[in-house]
């Protein structure tokens, strides 16, 4: 477990590298960037850019300098909001974000795994149907259509709920319903497959043999086996989420860091460009990686195998 | 002896998109106390069927129990409803299934999968149930069980697995243990193994087991009585003697005759010819016709009924009767 | 299910004469009752009796139909504006009616189709192109090759999709070759993965070690054999890669840094009609809206009917 883990860990480190290093040389082939003579920013932003960056050094030295900073932590100047650095941006949108994010990955997990069990022990029938309807337009509706049109009824035509900003519960509700329904879908089909295979296996009827009642059978014997590959994409969900952020908070003009992300690639903000991509994904590789700690932890048969393998 | 379970008639269908499948079709046989009945055919027989019915675990839909009894304790199976059978599975009845390798769950231990039938049959606490359970490790022969207790079953061997599983199926104190073809996935050393186990375990606990098969050797070793089935149907029954001596169903003779056997000398192995029929449209007469070198013209049209050839020997085949025998008698 | 008393009755009528050895027709034993059906025959027959992918399929041709002859039989042009005839209702002059700079909206309903479908069935070409040729070398070669490609593939696996596809799109010069191949840098690793995992899985079955044996040449396995046993899960993955594919035009085209105007695709109209939905001109969404999350229904159950009737445990 441990050699598996710090492998994983290492693959990590370099993924992480490769993103920093694409950003980086990405910018510095651009017109208009911070790295780029063609600038046309204020003095104040200029002076700041060229602290930050070491822009009177040669590349190779500020690729380091740029590097010790990104590890230390450290974004930068905004090139649009002079008085700005995008670690405050970050520290302002983030909790929003995160809070946006939390909610519908916890909203998406929970109504997945019922909605997919249901239909799995309903084989055929007319629940396993209406889930799965329900899951195939989840898939097929994206995010943003599936926004501006509660938006549209929900809000507008019917004004059951406010629209933008982020204060109270009832802000939540629409942003969390288009954002969790996709990944929810996801899910849903996902648990109902895995669910509906587990079902066939021996052990299951090893269970029924010994005479456990339906509801032990399902929740202690086939639940967990089933969720396994469940746990494998949660990985990637998080990843879909985090990307749905950056419309649905454009959308309903949520202050989280989705949106300032999505203002600062129409206002070519490059080192907040820059900053959030490798702030992200530091997040969703970090995640990635808890995913299959997490895979290493309920699978008995994983964890034992390194260890016999040493 | 003793009857402890009959089955009576049994017909079992299920329904697939080709058709509905008459799986089994007509099955009768008793079941003693403390014997190993055998049940013996090729894949496909409907074996594994009716050992499933008896327990109830034809999954429904699309397979369904559409005639007969099951009679044991009084009471009919069959007819049983779903509450009332779970207080007999595992309890009464158990039953061990042919791959030790997927007849456990991968993400529990073996000490909760050994307990909870326990603690579902009997009010009893945890740590009189781990006592059972230790109890039956030991009986089964597993080393150092206190320390196996607490282990996921890819940690075990196939045999060691197989072990826990019969461990499994012991630990209510059944009266009647099915066993699904118990050795066919393991190792012929191994096999031997398990087939010791079987014996020393019905001698002290005085089990009886239906042991479902299509190894004629496994049978020669543990069983007291066979009953043959071809085609959904049992076509010849008797005691080991009856059926390894003075096999009558040609079809049985065929099985005999298709095994390696070191008794006899120059022996030659003869496989039947042909393959079963379809069981979407099982044919009228006897199903084995097609492949019977002693096939007449009656055999096609009309199923022969039950024979008594000896005491305890049964056979389903139009050769018992006066007519086919006079036939035979002229044509020499 | 015959009755015994009917058997009984049976008994009563079996004649004396039956007890003859019975003719025989050479090798009746032997016949296989159900005639054996081809692979591809099989899987055909069972997508034709998956109702949902059907819908799918028809959909998917109705709109691929639409794609090609709907610009040419709208009586308006896409890109032509009409000030005076701004954010007008679906009427009999413009069906979907018009946008906020006059534009035709049915026009612009399927050039944005045009778009939509050229990005999706572009992108899963070239994924199936780098990652077949990948995952197959990989997969085939198998040992160090296969373990450092296989390395490779798992650090690209690890890049957030989108996230790469958004950065690469702000760096290149906005359009719709820029999206394809922002598309095209991380989306080939899962067909690279599955086609590798394909591969050295029926590498070691039975039938191809014998062909092995018998000297058959490499080519001739992979053409017989490997080919033709990994072809159902590339073309799932394929008819699967298209809706994702198309969701990421349009998400990037919604965020301003897609298919740039006067170019219609149904992300840029939909994220058009934002600022007019409030004032109930619900045509400027619907019509994008409705049509893209067809697009992407259509893909999605025509690629699962496929997946279910081209898995071989499911063959009966």
């Amino acid at each position: 477990m441990t050699k598996y883990l710090v492998k994983r860990f290492i693959a990590m480190l370099i993924t992480l590298w490769l993103i920093i290093t694409l950003t980086f040389f990405l910018m510095h082939a651009l017109p208009g960037s911070p790295f780029n003579e063609e600038r046309s920013t204020s003095e104040a932003v200029q002076r700041n850019l060229e602290a930050h960056f070491n822009l009177d050094k040669p590349v190779p030295v500020q690729y380091i300098e740029y590097l010790k900073s990104v590890i230390q932590f450290d974004f930068g100047p905004s090139i649009k909001k002079s008085s700005q650095t995008v670690n405050e941006l970050l520290g302002r949108g983030f909790p929003v974000s995160f809070e946006l994010g939390l909610v519908t990955l916890t909203v998406a997990i929970l109504s997945g795994i019922t909605l997919g069990v249901l239909a799995a022990l309903r084989h055929n029938g007319i629940i396993d149907y209406m889930a799965m309807t329900i899951a195939v337009l989840g898939i097929s509706i994206p995010n943003f259509v599936f926004a501006t049109l509660l938006i549209q009824q929900v809000a507008v035509n019917w004004e059951l709920l406010p629209v933008a900003t982020w204060k109270s519960w009832r802000h939540m509700v629409l942003p969390t319903l288009a954002l969790a329904t996709g990944p929810m879908a996801i899910i849903a089909r996902l648990t109902r497959s895995s669910m509906l295979e587990v079902l066939t296996q021996d052990y299951i009827l090893t269970a029924k043999a010994k005479g456990l009642t339906p509801a032990k059978i399902v929740l202690k014997h086939a639940l967990k086996n089933a969720l396994l590959p469940v746990v494998t994409v949660l990985g990637s969900l998080a990843a879909g989420i985090l990307t749905g952020t950056f419309v649905i908070e454009k959308i309903f003009a949520i202050p989280g860091m989705g949106k300032y992300f999505v203002d600062s690639i129409n206002n070519r903000d490059y080192p907040v460009i820059m900053g959030t991509t490798i702030f992200y994904s530091t997040l969703l590789i970090f995640l990635l990686f808890l995913v299959d700690v997490a895979y290493g932890l309920l699978d008995p048969r994983i964890k034992l195998h390194r260890k016999e393998a040493k | 002896m003793v009857k402890i379970l009959e089955v009576k008639e049994l017909h079992v269908s299920f329904t697939t998109f080709g058709g509905e499948v008459h799986a089994v079709r007509g099955v009768s046989f008793d079941l003693y106390k403390g014997e190993t009945l055998a049940i013996v055919g090729e894949s496909g027989c409907g074996k594994s069927v009716t050992a499933k019915s008896i327990m109830g675990l034809i999954p429904n839909p699309p397979g369904k129990i559409t005639d007969g009894k099951i009679l044991f304790k009084g009471s009919n199976l069959a007819a049983l409803k779903d509450k009332d059978l779970r207080k007999i599975r595992g309890a009464d009845i158990s039953m061990i299934f042919q791959d030790p390798m997927t007849a456990l769950n991968p993400t529990l231990t073996i000490g909760t999968q050994l307990m909870e039938g326990i603690i579902q049959h009997q009010k009893i606490s945890r740590s009189e149930a781990q006592k059972k359970a230790l109890e039956m490790m030991r009986l089964v022969g597993i080393p150092s069980p206190e320390s196996r207790l607490k282990q996921y079953p890819h940690q075990f061997s196939g045999g060691m697995r197989q072990r826990i599983v019969i461990a499994l199926a012991l630990v209510c104190e059944p009266e009647v243990m099915i066993a699904d073809e118990p050795t066919t996935a393991l190792d012929v050393t191994i096999q031997a193994q398990i087939l010791d186990l079987f014996r020393d375990i019905q001698k002290k606990t005085g089990v009886s087991i239906i042991l479902i098969t299509h190894d004629l050797g496994v049978v020669a070793q543990v069983a007291d009585r066979i009953a043959v089935m071809y085609a959904g149907k049992v076509v010849e029954t008797g005691t080991r003697r009856d059926i390894f001596y003075k096999p009558q169903h040609p079809y049985t003779k065929g099985l005999l005759n298709s095994v390696p056997r070191l008794d006899l000398e120059n022996a030659e192995l003869i496989p039947i010819a042909g393959s079963p029929p379809d069981l979407f449209a099982p044919p009228p007469g006897c199903p084995f016709v097609a492949r019977c070198q002693y096939a007449m013209e009656v055999c096609d049209k009309v199923y022969p009924q039950k024979t008594k050839y000896g005491k305890e020997h049964h056979v389903n085949c139009w050769l018992q009767d006066e007519r086919a025998k006079q036939m035979l008698a002229l044509q020499r | 299910m015959e009755a015994p008393k009917q058997q009984e009755s049976k008994r009563a009528s079996v004649m004396d004469e039956w007890f003859v050895p019975k003719k025989r027709i050479l090798g009746e034993a032997e016949t296989v009752i159900r005639p054996s059906v081809s692979y591809w025959k099989d899987a055909w027959r069972r997508l034709l009796k998956n109702k949902l992918a059907m819908v799918g399929l028809v959909c998917l041709i109705l709109l691929i139909f639409m794609a090609i002859f709907g610009p040419i039989i709208s009586p308006h042009s896409a890109t032509h504006q009409v000030l005076q005839q701004q954010n007008l209702p679906p009427s009999s002059e413009h069906w979907f009616g018009t946008d906020e700079l006059g534009r035709d909206v049915f026009a612009r309903t399927w050039e944005g189709a045009r778009i939509s479908l050229f990005v999706g069935v572009v992108a899963a070409l070239i994924d199936f192109i780098i990652g077949v040729t990948y995952g197959g070398i990989a997969g085939y070669k198998g040992g160090k090759l296969d373990h450092y490609m296989m390395r490779f593939v798992e650090i690209l696996y690890g890049l957030p999709y989108l996230l790469v596809v958004i950065l690469v799109s702000v760096v290149l010069e906005p359009g719709l070759f820029s999206i394809i191949f922002a598309l095209s840098i991380t989306g080939w690793v899962g067909m690279a993965r599955m086609v590798r995992g394909q591969v050295l899985q029926i590498k070691n079955y039975e039938f191809v070690l014998a062909s092995q044996t018998f000297g058959t040449k490499t080519s001739r396995i992979i053409r017989r054999n490997l080919l033709p046993n990994t072809m159902g899960p590339i073309i799932v993955q394929m008819t699967l890669t298209v809706p994702s594919a198309i969701f990421a035009e349009a998400f990037l085209s919604f965020l301003g840094i897609g298919i740039q105007p006067p170019l219609a695709s149904w992300g840029s109209m939909a994220s058009d009609a934002l600022p007019v939905i409030l004032s109930g001109d619900w045509w400027r969404l619907f019509f994008p809206a409705f049509f893209i999350s067809l697009t992407m229904f259509s893909f999605n159950v025509l690629g699962d009917g496929l997946q279910d009737a081209l898995d071989p445990k499911l063959r009966r």
